[in-house]
């Protein structure tokens, strides 16, 4: 179990390193941080300091340290764009794609995990098969399409739901919350569908497959000719079983909430690092991209972990290193 | 229950066309209908040159009095109909869709080809050679994995945009594009090419050729390949739809196909500012078109994994 | 006079599909009287199974009912709904499954798995299932039934999982168990415990049991009465004794005089007279064009010695922290130049890893193999061993899988040929063509591929294959032991026709004591990794030397009272 643990611990770790790899390669490669520091007026002397300065005159490895050494304290620069450093930029846009990925992923598991168990039970029904219709539509239509369509529908057309923006917000310490306000949760409520709306549609035909296979294996057919209720066999036997693999792409799918809140913070102006990453993108702000890309990468990592501890919780297989076999 | 199969001998033709794929395939109306729209979408983004009404990047063409006519209707100043409308500059939108669809195709099939054949020898050599060759390629595909294809696209993206000069942008943006959606592609492949290979290795087939000291390579190509490919298939149609998706999103987003080349995408990014003013043909055709596209592949590639799914059958 | 339990009458189950209405079973009538046995044999594709899935209701669309009626102690049971016959499911009839590994939920403890059932059944409280549970699982056998209650099926071995399963499909005390092919996933000794676990139970509990197997001699040692399906029919019914020694119909005889003794030896087993299925072999045309070389000096073509394998169990990065599993512990044999040496021994025994190693399909971590005078052990490269593997040939035990799906068959046999650049151009072809035609297949059959053949017809594909480099020296690994019977007796023979007319040397891997009488010359006995005991086949039957080879001869079913109609002419 330790050991267990430990190493998926250290595996997280080195895929840490390695995305603090590509990040770093990005300021050395991309662009020339001397050139984006310096403006038009310098002399080969300021140069020189500047390099000192910032370490790069210094081999590889050393510079890769520090950039890990500044990483981890929270220094990841300072902004080309902007001029602020990036870490304060990332804490006070934080909370906005948190809270968003957080209700939108709440949505997608919840609805999806049950959509997905009912239209497997329910293979052939007229209910489940308009349901897998539609979830079609669901992975067919691109996110920003969803939202331009809801953002049409319900502000422009029926003038409901706010088209833009967060809504306001109340500040707790250094975390701002639009939950608690009638403006901002009105306003968070089109972004949420939007971006959980595509991650539903997925965890739901996931589960559903994955169901439809576990009710094929012989242990749910020999629950079956036992006798036992179909609401017992469906939900005890079947449902457990299909859970195992369901939860590790739909760990996956969370994180990748957070990398679509991109697209969704785009269509809905949404204050979020979604935001932030595309237009460091467009203006080939490194340190705000690297940021960013070792943020998510936190992220994931975290998640991965926590899905990692729930499969031993729910697979008896993992629990006990083989022994007592035979 | 016989199992000679001693019929009269038939063309080959007429014996694909009466297997139990055909079979499943012509039953389907869905697959049938999809089939057929997807195939009617790509011929007329090929011979697009042939079919538009007008050439929309042929400003000699334009005429700017002819924007924002509405669908069907005589333009107030020219008298000029457009079927579909026309957009701010006049560019009739029916032809910027059959151009638009050229890229949005041909980028989805690009990337979605280069991320096969990366994904499928990785794949095939991670499951067949093992150890730590498979190792590294699969923690590779792990570490990808954690990032989401458009995450990684938009890097590889932001990152061609620092180091390719700043006057070959728009001219590289359509291989950046590919290379990028691509590149955030191949982990499914790998990852089902090798599952597959790891079932195959372990085959009496596979052991018979080793056995007569077939070299690794053949055995890859030769044994193994032909039969990890029908679950490929699959994935790369979903894949396509996935690829053609993803780019319209990346151009929506305005980091993919340049305003010289338009994709859907970047013509629903266009039209999104008409939205609001009232000019609701400017992003609702392409966006139609879209949706058409991806659903018709995305309906095409369930039909193909439930009849390529020999426990279904 | 007792009650009637279970009376099938005049049942058919119809699976429509697209070509064809398949029929899989065509009025069958079976009556299972309390505390009885009733055995019901037959091959592939006879639609035993099919039988036992409609009586549970467990029938996979779009397979249905089509006619007759399922009884159960008089009263009509198809056709009710799916509350009326979950009422029966589980309460009075039971099942228990072929594979003990997938039976069960891998998620919930047995104990879980019972309680949820006794309480469904019974109505008893929590406390009282868990006892009764308990009870269960030490009346089936399961030693410290107390702690491995909380256990989970992975914990538990194959034969303890299938005594589980017996212990749940007892729990709600049923009058009638279907059990289909329950021993067929185990090693013999185990099959044997639980044949004897099920006779016990069906005495004491005067519970009826429908035992689905294909093997006879679980269907000899274990039932009652028996009842024959060819074909979705059922063609003869009767007491055990009654079939098996005076069968009636000429598929019982045809199916009886199929099947391998272990008290006897045969030259050859008979043609079979029912069904046509038999084909030709041409052996005296393939024995025409054979070019037979040089015999050894030393009459030993194949030498091994102090032969060890040993696997990686649990890696770790620290050498001394690795765990290693020794498959395969310093084994010596010799096999004389045209003889059958046979290896026999249970799953884990090591033998076909033995096999691997001589076909290099595995590297060996010690000991050396000769053949024909020259030590294969040393040749690295490939062109060293090209020579060897030219020489050596293997048929494997999966038809289904032995064959490249996507290549022709005639590609499939020509790929040994052209790989040691034996033949070139046209010649190929004719090689290939005059195979198919030698092994009965005919010419034509190289145009189409694998899926197109049954299992028997792939294994002929198999041997065309390895003939065709006209090898010395064939491996073959468990070449029947996927086969039906009557299939199974068709291959033997071929391979003793090779050895006889071609003079090849066979090593003879087999779990199957009978069928290993009837192809060995001499037989080694593996356990553990280690070879226990090699002698002639004959003296081994006879006076076994060892504890080990006893044990294994005394678990073998006798098969004394199989009629030998039609043997006659063949007892060696």
């Amino acid at each position: 179990m330790l050991t267990y643990v430990l190493k998926r611990v250290l595996q997280s770790a080195l895929v840490l390193l390695v995305v603090g790899l590509v990040a770093f390669s990005m300021f050395q490669f991309v662009g020339d941080p001397i050139d984006n520091m310096l403006g038009q007026e310098r002399t080969d002397a300021d140069i020189a300091r500047l390099r000192t300065e910032l370490g790069l005159d210094q081999p590889f490895p050393v510079q890769y340290y520090k950039f890990l050494e500044n990483a981890v304290q929270g220094d990841f620069g300072v902004s080309y764009r902007q001029g602020r450093p990036v870490a304060e930029i990332l804490v006070e846009r934080a909370p906005a794609t948190l809270e968003l990925a957080a209700v939108s992923g709440f949505l997608a598991i919840s609805i999806g995990i049950g959509l997905g168990v009912l239209t497997a039970i329910r293979k052939d029904g007229f209910l489940a098969n308009a349901i897998m219709s539609l979830s079609l539509i669901g992975v067919s239509l691109p996110t920003f399409l969803i939202g331009i369509l809801l953002i049409y529908l319900f502000s422009v057309e029926l003038g409901w739901l706010p088209a833009f923006g967060r809504g306001d917000v109340v500040h707790i310490g250094w975390w701002s919350t639009g939950l608690l306000t009638g403006s901002g949760l009105k306003a968070i409520i089109l972004p949420a569908i939007t971006l959980g709306l595509y991650q539903m549609t997925l965890i739901m035909r996931l589960v559903r497959s994955e169901m439809l296979e576990v009710l094929r294996q012989d242990y749910v057919r020999f629950a079956r000719a036992r006798g036992l209720k179909d609401r017992t066999v469906n939900f005890r036997h079947a449902l457990k079983n299909t859970l195992v693999p369901v939860i590790t792409v739909t760990g996956l799918q969370l994180g990748s909430i957070i990398a679509f809140a991109i697209i969704t913070e785009t269509v809905f102006q949404w204050p979020g690092v979604g935001l932030l990453f595309i237009n460091a993108v467009q203006f080939v702000d490194i340190p705000v991209m690297a940021a960013y890309l070792m943020l998510i990468s936190v992220m994931f990592v975290g998640i991965n972990l926590i899905v990692d501890l729930l499969y031993f919780a729910i697979d008896p297989r993992l629990r006990t290193d083989g022994k007592g076999a035979h | 229950m016989s199992d000679q199969s001693s019929t009269a001998p038939q063309s080959r033709l007429a014996k694909a066309l009466d297997s139990d794929f055909v079979y499943s395939f012509r039953r389907s109306p869905v697959a049938v209908v999809s089939f057929i729209v997807v195939m009617l979408l790509v011929l007329s983004a090929v011979f697009a040159p042939l079919i538009a009404p007008h050439d929309p990047f042929d400003p000699g063409s334009l005429d700017l009095m002819n924007g924002f006519t509405a669908p069907m209707a005589p333009n107030d100043f020219t008298g000029d109909v457009f079927w579909l409308g026309t957009d701010d500059q006049g560019r009739d939108v029916f032809s910027t869709i059959l151009y638009g669809m050229r890229v949005s195709l041909f980028v989805g099939l690009a990337a979605v080809s280069f991320a096969m054949v990366l994904g499928i020898t990785l794949g095939l050599v991670a499951g067949y050679v093992g150890g730590w060759v498979e190792t590294l390629i699969m923690r590779a595909a792990d570490v990808q994995l954690t990032f989401p294809s458009i995450l990684v696209a938009m890097l590889i993206f932001g990152i061609a945009k620092g180091v390719i000069p700043i006057q070959h942008h728009d001219q590289m943006a359509i291989w950046v594009l590919i290379i990028a959606i691509g590149l955030s592609d191949w982990v499914q492949f790998a990852r089902v090419v090798r599952g597959a290979t790891l079932v195959e290795k372990d085959k009496e087939y596979v052991q018979a050729a080793r056995m007569m000291g077939r070299g690794r390579g053949i055995i890859m190509l030769r044994h193994i390949l032909p039969n990890v490919l029908s679950p490929v298939l699959v994935i790369a149609t979903i894949s396509l739809a996935l690829a053609i998706i993803a780019e319209a999103t990346l151009s929506f987003l305005g980091v993919g196909a340049p305003p010289t080349q338009p994709s859907l995408g970047t013509l629903i990014r266009i039209g999104q500012d008409f939205l609001f003013s009232g000019e609701w043909w400017i992003i609702l055709f392409p966006s139609a078109t879209l949706l058409a596209l991806a659903l018709s592949v995305n309906l095409l590639g369930d039909w193909l994994r439930d009849a390529l799914n020999p426990r279904l059958q | 006079m007792t009650e009637t339990l279970l009376d099938i009458e005049d049942l058919s189950v119809h699976f429509p599909t697209r070509r064809k209405l398949f029929v899989a079973v065509n009025k069958a009538n079976l009556a299972v009287e309390p505390g009885e046995i009733h055995g019901l044999v037959g091959e592939s594709g006879a639609g035993k199974s099919t039988i036992g899935a409609a009586v549970m209701g467990l029938l996979e669309r779009p397979g249905h009912i089509a006619e007759g009626t399922v009884s159960f102690k008089g009263e009509h049971i198809n056709g009710r709904d799916a509350d009326g016959m979950r009422a029966l499911r589980g309460a009075k009839i039971s099942m228990i499954f072929q594979d003990p590994l997938t039976s069960l939920n891998p998620l919930l403890t047995v104990g879980q798995q019972l309680v949820e059932t006794i309480q469904f059944h019974l109505k008893l409280s929590d406390a009282d299932s868990k006892k009764r549970a308990i009870e269960l699982l030490d009346r089936v056998g399961i030693p410290m039934p107390d702690e491995r209650i909380n256990q989970y099926p992975h914990q538990f071995s194959g034969g303890m999982r299938q005594r589980v399963v017996i212990a749940l499909a007892l729990c709600s005390e049923p009058d009638v168990i279907i059990a289909d092919e329950p021993t067929t996933a185990l090693d013999v000794s185990i099959q044997a415990q639980i044949l004897e676990l099920i006779k016990e139970l069906a005495r004491e509990r005067q519970t009826g049991v429908v035992l689905i197997t294909h093997d006879m001699g679980v269907i000899a040692d274990t039932t009652d009465k028996v009842t024959v399906m060819y074909q979705g029919e059922v063609v003869e019914s009767g007491t055990t004794e009654q079939v098996l020694g005076a069968p009636a119909h000429e598929y019982t005889k045809s199916l009886i005089a199929a099947v391998p003794r272990p008290t006897l030896k045969v030259h050859r087993f008979p043609q079979l007279s029912y069904g046509g299925r038999q084909i030709a072999f041409h052996i005296d045309d393939l024995a025409r064009n054979w070019d037979r070389p040089e015999p050894t000096k030393s009459g030993t073509l194949l030498k091994v010695d102090g032969l060890t394998k040993t696997f990686l169990q649990s890696g770790s990065l620290i050498p001394s922290r690795r765990k290693y599993f020794t498959a395969v512990d310093k084994v010596s044999f010799d096999i004389r130049e045209g003889e059958v040496f046979g290896i026999v021994g249970e799953s884990g025994s090591g033998k076909s890893t033995v096999a691997r190693m001589i076909a290099t399909l595995y590297q060996t971590n010690g000991g050396k193999i000769f053949f024909d005078e020259d030590e294969i052990t040393q040749l690295k490269t490939a062109k060293d061993l090209e020579s060897y593997r030219r020489q050596i040939q293997m048929i494997f035990q999966d038809p289904f899988s032995s064959l490249n799906p996507r290549m022709r068959v005639d590609e499939i046999i020509a790929e040994p040929v052209k790989h040691h650049k034996l033949l070139e151009g046209d010649a190929i072809q004719h090689r290939v063509d005059e195979l198919l035609e030698r092994v009965g297949l005919g010419s034509e059959a190289g145009r189409k591929y694998p899926h197109e053949f049954s299992g028997g017809q792939r294994q002929r594909i198999s041997i065309a294959r390895a003939l065709a480099t006209q090898p010395r020296f064939l491996i073959c690994d468990e070449p029947t032991s996927a086969l039906d019977v009557s299939i199974q007796a068709q291959i033997l023979n071929i391979l003793k026709d090779l050895q006889e007319h071609l003079g090849l040397t066979m090593l003879f891997i087999s779990h199957d004591l009978p069928v290993v009488r009837q192809m060995c010359d001499r037989v080694g006995v593996m356990r553990q990794g280690q070879m226990v005991e090699v002698a002639d086949t004959e003296t081994l039957f006879a006076s076994p030397k060892e504890a080990y080879t006893r044990e294994l001869l005394s678990l073998m079913p006798k098969l004394e009272g199989l009629s030998t109609e039609g043997l006659e002419d063949e007892i060696v």
